[in-house]
């Protein structure tokens, strides 16, 4: 199915992206729908983005549901693994 | 019957008067024919989707799809433009009709057009053929697994409603074809849709087929599955040499 559904965060960081270059992303989008290359029916798509920059300002990712998880899984062990004072 | 086609980039004029991007697929020749608007999916105007209208041309018709997402990415890629309609809550189901509505106009102004045009979407476009089907004048509608036609969207989702109460304004006969694997949309909500119509008095033909879930036309994807995807091919040929043929 298309799900629709949209998750949004704002965000602030860099991305490599089309060409190779580097950019500031200001926005992720998260959704679980049908990916584009991944060989899957649904996976769990994360745009990450500029939208000043136009639609091609995008690093984007299809992960499996459970790669989604252990990615999750992944970020909150790495941040949680150093000093409190580096990640607020 | 030659198989010679053209395809090409136009504009046309789609909702709101806005000038919107199309592919164009034409037989050969000036024999006069039916048109067919095909409707893109969610992951946009892409490569597959310009081979299925290729593919009406080569049945015979002349054969547009409008990019969908144009207003928000203009020549962007596909897969680009696609994020940011999403990223932007989708396409307004009042604009879908207006689009549609443009890109039938269009076909029926061809010197070629036998006055007839047909609809067909896949996926997301399932549903927005049936929901053209039932504001727009059109000779045909095919339903491939739409999602929400019947049944009740996820809630935060940016498509408010199904179709249920825009049934009864159906103005086309519809073609359903749907995969008894598939969940979105389930077989007993293609019953319900069944139901509907024929309580409406429409008139409509379903196929449902073993060993399909969403997305069996898909030849680029997992989802594929060939018998499924060449009986349902026959069953559009069939469809609409009968409704949209001289």
């Amino acid at each position: 199915m298309c799900t629709y559904t949209t998750e949004r965060a704002a965000i602030d960081g860099s991305a490599k992206g089309p060409n190779g270059s580097w950019f500031h992303v200001t926005d992720a989008t998260v959704y679980f729908d049908h990916p584009v290359h991944a060989m899957a029916g649904h996976t769990l798509n994360i745009d990450l983005t500029d939208p000043s920059r136009g639609p091609s300002a995008r690093v984007a990712v299809e992960l499996t549901a459970a790669s989604a998880r252990d990615l999750v899984a992944a970020i909150q062990a790495a941040l949680a693994a150093v000093p409190a004072e580096l990640t607020r | 019957m030659s198989d010679s086609l053209t395809a090409r980039t136009v504009m046309i004029t789609g909702h709101g008067e806005d000038e919107i991007e199309a592919y164009l697929a034409q037989p050969d020749g000036d024999r006069p024919r039916g048109g067919v608007v095909v409707i893109h999916h969610m992951p946009g105007y892409d490569r597959a989707t310009k081979e299925i209208t290729r593919r009406f041309a080569e049945l015979g018709y002349d054969a547009i799809c409008p990019n969908l997402y144009w207003r928000e990415a203009p020549g962007a890629a596909p897969d680009d433009a696609a994020a940011a309609a999403r990223a932007n809550g989708g396409v307004p189901d009042e604009r879908l009709v207006g689009d549609v509505g443009g890109a039938a106009a269009y076909l029926r102004t061809l010197p070629t057009s036998n006055g007839k045009v047909g609809v067909i979407g896949y996926c997301s476009g399932g549903r927005q053929s049936v929901l053209a089907a039932c504001h727009l004048d059109l000779d045909a509608a095919v339903d491939c697994y739409g999602a929400f036609v019947t049944g009740t969207p996820p809630e935060g989702s940016p498509m408010r409603s199904n179709l249920v109460d825009q049934l009864p304004s159906l103005r086309a006969p519809l073609l359903g074809l749907f995969g008894v694997e598939d969940s979105y949309p389930s077989p007993e909500q293609v019953a319900e849709l069944a139901e509907i119509l024929t309580a409406n008095g429409k008139e409509f033909e379903f196929h449902s087929y073993e060993d399909a879930g969403h997305g069996f036309f898909a030849s680029d994807r997992p989802s594929y599955r060939v018998a499924a995807a060449n009986a349902g091919w026959e069953e559009i040929a069939a469809f609409y040499a009968a409704k949209l043929g001289s």
